[in-house]
């Protein structure tokens, strides 16, 4: 036979230019929508394997305390109980109500249950401190100075300052609340474990596994551990790693010799598996009577529980400009509190600096008797992206109607009733560059192809951007891909964080289809007759690029591979994704100032992330994040007992989320065309929540006139708020 | 959820034989939509759970000669369908107030009635007076944002949870309770009890008993009605604080007003004082409010639940303008 034909010369990958995209940046459904909503789809919560048992943990009951005995003999005696795992020892301390001690499997939940209480811990008590409080009531053994920044001369634009506002704001902690808990199902096989988990990491588990299982004694090494994750129900960074729980669920698997379904309760999944640090700061702004900016004075502190939480950069975006720079000091304490330990909670401390930063200069807006959007625009040489932030602006407060409805905040008030109405706007950023992936595709004689990614989908629709940057690529319709993902046995991608997964995976992806195809085109190249370099795929076919008549369908080209099909493999690439995303959000609500009542009547999120994929699940992405932002804006708070060291609300009742009657009209708009193309793809899963708290509040404070610090903005606070004016009630 | 014995008897006679005279070792299930939650938690763990849903008797909505008989086991759902209480909507505005479906459905008027406070100390194992291992009341020194303003001498704190009991009283409704020895009668405003040990509870029924009617007395052509609830969600929420009214209203001016709050107080709260205010008046704006202020006046807020004061005055207000507009 004739020598192989060799592929063409590798060229820098691109995406396809946009007169020639037929999926790229379309509205697409995602794929397991449907299995999804009829309930097919089976998540970790749903996997029963023959002869399986089911764990409970058996949890702290105190805030801090020594464990003096664990005694594990009544329960031992239960009915049902199979197997105990002591996950912390007599002696050690516990440092939050909900630490995991020991987990036990039983033959039924229930009996799991009824054992886990007759499990007896005695421990001595340590003294606690579970309230939120400032850094000079919490003790010198509990505050850590993290930062003390200054840039310029924050004095001398003290100086300058014709007006200065001083302000205090903040956030509670709250939690992730994934709508499935934490957990796993875990099964050995052999000396081989296979664990179903709601995880942010396939392919990362597997060695926390090995690790944690050869701390327990028992040896098992990463490449023996088999993670699955088809379906997951969200993670928001608090699903990165095995957990105590799911070592102890794999290790009662192994001594039961069955497998065990361990999953979260949801009092502890809100008590233990993470939570987003509180944010609070004192600041001081000032500007010259025209509304540039002249200084940034803060000094913030917070609580990410028991170790301190990340650092925050204040001012936020505004500020955080290079040329010109604007002077500021800094100064962030962390106060370490005897709460469940905070995770990463959907964009890492912005949301928080968001609020803070947008809050005050909304109040030195006021002061200066301007329109916060005009103040907005005046300041953003002081940002990174002066020229988008502009035009996002500028298309919010079309979308919102803002120089139509704006008010002054005395204006407001006066209105008849009364339900007040304001508006509120909020600058957000983020980066979201694409993490390692490697991707393999598959390309079979038969014409099927397979996209295999060792990646996750947590519910934002990471299966269908990897199909349709496939299909794209091969010239297929979406349907004619298969896209694998959620296992560790697929080629490795990186955990599902900081909005990383859909520049990863894209590029990936885009990678492995290119070079799959250039391969299948060298193949075919003879029988058309032209050069590989001369072919591309394009509707099913593939064709002579300049002579479409010249063409073989997909099947027969496929054909043509008698009995191998076609690997190729693809990484991350750099020329097709980017990173630094800026949004802006404004909100229009309607407040009962004799209840304190806060209703968000609509909300607006416009938004780049460079290339997007699909405009549909990108859309969502902003819907959902702006809906997770109506619940922190307005309910959500991890509710501390500073008497018994407990949370008083790891429920869904009095741990309030929106329902769907509380979201009033959500608007979003995608800054697309080709200054936000070219710049190929950034992530997109964050930067929508980051806005909402400060966007409402602002609009809040211009509909009532005066500023509710704090978030949630519950009633009494509203009411605390009017009272303290002296006004409307 | 501790293991229990289950039974479903067909009759009244056979339900009141299957309960034990103490507290605790029995629990009656009539939708289920409390107890199941308190059983999970194993704040309630009973050896025996007595299933009222087969017995017949119980359930129904019957006109009689004094006016409307509403069996124990009637959902919330059939209260919000049945076109006879559409006179009370007082009552009806409660049940739109619980904004699920599923509860809705499931959920029965007794229970509503018998459905234990919803206090977090409670509920997270502290007892329904809510102290620690050593005796120290935790709601005064603690979180108490959602607590009692009214009735809050001590030792208990919590709010009563019924959205149906403060209409209904306003309304005059009166319950009937089968025990061991026969049937009792009591108006519903008799029913809600402050408790003054751990150990009892908040309605005066006995543990061997059970409530099986609700009476509802005839609406005058001149009745107005109307609850106000302020509730921080449109979703499925309880509510901060409540007003139900019922008054006649004849010639422009007021006779017989009665003002019950909601979710201030260990019980439904009579506001006495406010209503005699309203006897022979003309119902205008002015007057609302000060009725509101007069039915918090005794208020004595808790550190976190000042903003209660003036959400349950605001509801009074709301609810006497609501009748006054339309109301029934
Ligand atoms: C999240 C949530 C929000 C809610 N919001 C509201 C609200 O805003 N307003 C409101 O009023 N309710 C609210 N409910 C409560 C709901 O209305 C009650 O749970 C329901 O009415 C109770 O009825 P049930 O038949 O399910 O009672 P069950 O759960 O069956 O019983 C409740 C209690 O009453 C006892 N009991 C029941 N029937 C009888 C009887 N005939 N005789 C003697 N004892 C009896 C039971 O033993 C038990 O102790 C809410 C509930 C939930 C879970």
């Amino acid at each position: 036979m004739a020598e192989t034909p060799k592929p063409p010369a590798q060229a820098t990958i691109e995406w396809p230019p946009a007169g020639r995209r037929r999926l790229i940046g379309q509205r697409i459904s995602r794929l397991d929508g449907p299995a999804k909503a009829s309930g097919r789809a089976k998540y970790s919560y749903d996997v029963n394997r023959p002869g399986m048992l089911h764990a409970k943990l058996v949890f702290s009951t105190q805030a801090r305390a020594r464990i003096t005995a664990i005694d594990t003999s009544a329960a031992e005696k239960m009915p049902g109980v199979r197997a105990i795992h002591l996950i912390l020892q007599p002696g050690a301390e516990v440092r939050w109500v909900g630490q995991e001690i020991l987990a036990l499997a039983a033959d039924t939940e229930e009996q799991a249950r009824d054992a886990a209480r007759a499990v007896k811990i005695s421990y001595e008590p340590l003294p606690h401190l579970v309230a939120d409080v400032p850094p000079e009531q919490a003790g010198t053994e509990r505050v850590q100075q993290l930062r003390e920044q200054t840039e310029g001369d924050p004095d001398a634009g003290l100086q300058q300052a014709d007006v200065i506002f001083e302000g205090e704001y903040g956030c509670a902690v709250i939690t992730h609340c994934c709508l499935e808990a934490h957990g796993q199902v875990a099964e050995w096989n052999e000396d081989n474990l296979t664990v179903w988990a709601s995880t942010q990491n396939v392919s990362g588990l597997a060695p926390q596994f090995a690790q944690g299982l050869q701390a327990a004694g028992i040896p098992v090494q990463a490449s023996q551990v088999r993670v699955l994750t088809p379906v997951m129900g969200g993670g928001f960074g608090s699903k990165f790693a095995a957990d105590t729980w799911g070592v102890a669920c794999a290790a009662l698997a192994r001594k039961a010799g069955r497998p065990v379904k361990l999953m979260l309760e949801r009092d502890h999944e809100l008590l233990a598996a993470g939570s987003r640090p509180s944010m609070y700061a004192r600041v001081r702004v000032g500007a010259k009577r025209d509304g540039t900016l002249t200084v940034w004075h803060s000094e913030s502190w917070g609580t990410g529980g028991p170790s301190a939480a990340g650092t925050p950069n204040l001012p936020y975006v505004i500020g955080a400009g290079r040329n010109p720079v604007l002077p500021k000091r800094s100064r962030h304490t962390a106060v370490f509190t005897d709460i469940g330990p905070a995770r990463a909670w959907r964009a890492p401390n912005h949301p928080q600096m968001c609020l803070i930063t947008m809050c005050a200069l909304d109040d030195l807006a006021a002061k200066l008797q301007m329109d916060p959007l005009d103040f907005f625009l005046k300041n953003l040489q002081y940002t990174e992206r002066p020229e988008v932030y502009r035009e996002e602006l500028l298309k919010a407060a079309d979308l919102i109607g803002w120089r139509e409805k704006w008010r002054p905040r005395e204006e407001a008030l006066r209105a008849k009733g009364p339900v007040k109405r304001g508006l509120g706007l909020s600058l957000h950023t983020w980066g979201g560059r694409g993490h390692n992936s490697t991707c393999q595709v598959t390309i079979h004689p038969d014409g099927s192809v397979e996209v295999a990614i060792g990646s996750q989908d947590l519910g934002t629709g990471t299966r269908t951007v990897i199909g349709i940057v496939a299909a794209e690529t091969l010239g297929l319709p979406l349907e004619a891909v298969t896209v694998k993902i959620g296992s560790n046995e697929y080629p490795p991608s990186g955990a599902s964080g900081g909005s990383t997964t859909v520049g990863g995976v894209s590029s990936s992806t885009r990678d492995a289809a290119t070079n799959a195809l250039n391969q299948l085109l060298a193949k075919v190249a003879p029988a058309l007759g032209v050069p590989a370099e001369q072919l591309e795929a394009r509707e099913g076919r593939i064709q002579v690029k300049d002579d479409p008549s010249r063409n073989l369908s997909w099947k027969q080209a496929c054909a043509r591979l008698g009995t191998t099909p076609i690997t190729a493999s693809g990484q991350t690439q750099a020329s097709l994704i980017s990173s630094g995303v800026g949004g802006v959000q404004m909100a229009e609500v309607a407040v009962d100032v004799e209840t304190g009542i806060v209703r968000v009547e609509k909300m607006v999120a416009v938004q780049d992330c460079g290339l997007i994929i699909d405009l549909k699940t990108a859309e969502s992405q902003c819907y959902g994040a702006m809906i997770m932002g109506i619940c922190y804006a307005l309910y959500e708070e991890k509710i501390m007992d500073q008497l018994t060291g407990h949370c008083l609300n790891p429920d869904m009742e009095f741990y309030k989320l929106a329902g769907i009657g509380d979201i009033g009209e959500l608007v979003v708009h995608m800054m697309t065309g080709p200054r936000y193309e070219e710049r190929g793809v950034i992530g997109l899963g964050e930067p929508p929540v980051i806005s909402p708290g400060a966007a409402i509040s602002n609009a809040v404070a211009n509909a009532i006139g005066v500023r509710v610090p704090y978030l949630p903005l519950t009633p009494d606070r509203v009411l605390a708020a009017l009272e303290a004016k002296g006004g409307a009630v | 959820m501790q293991a229990f014995e289950y039974a479903e008897p067909k009759t009244l006679k056979e339900a009141l034989g299957l309960l034990s005279s103490r507290w605790g070792e029995t629990e009656i299930l009539a939708g289920g939509t409390d107890l199941l939650s308190l059983m999970k938690n194993y704040v309630a763990t009973p050896r025996r759970v007595v299933n009222l849903k087969s017995i017949a008797e119980l359930r129904g909505v019957a006109e009689t000669s004094e006016g409307l008989r509403i069996g124990a086991l009637t959902t919330v759902q059939e209260l919000l369908e049945d076109r006879r209480l559409a006179r009370f909507p007082a009552l009806t505005a409660a049940a739109q107030g619980i904004t699920s479906p599923q509860i809705r459905n499931m959920g029965t008027i007794g229970g509503d009635l018998c459905q234990r406070p919803r206090c977090w100390y409670f509920r997270n194992g502290f007892g329904l007076l809510a102290r620690d291992a050593q005796g120290r009341a935790l709601v005064p020194e603690g979180d108490n944002r959602y607590h009692a303003i009214l009735g809050n001498d001590g030792p208990a704190y919590f709010v009563s949870a019924s959205s149906f009991g403060p209409p209904l009283i306003a309304l005059g409704a009166r319950v009937r309770i089968a025990g061991p020895n026969g049937t009792r009668e009591m108006p519903l405003s008799e029913f809600f009890v402050i408790p003054k040990n751990e150990g009892e509870r908040e309605i005066a029924l006995h543990p061997n008993e059970i409530l099986t009617d609700v009476f509802l007395p005839a609406a005058a052509s001149e009745l107005r009605n109307a609850t106000y609830e302020v509730r921080q969600r449109e979703f499925l929420d309880w509510p901060l604080a409540t007003a139900s009214v019922a008054l006649e209203l004849r010639e422009g001016t007021v006779r017989r007003a009665s003002i019950v709050l909601g979710h201030v107080a260990p019980i439904p709260w009579q506001a006495g004082a406010a209503a005699a205010l309203l006897d022979g008046k003309a119902l205008t704006e002015d007057l609302a409010d000060q009725a509101g202020e007069q039915a918090v006046a005794a208020a004595k807020p808790l550190s976190k639940n000042r903003y209660k004061v003036q959400l349950a005055r605001v509801a009074v207000k709301r609810a006497l303008l609501a009748a006054a507009q339309g109301g029934a």
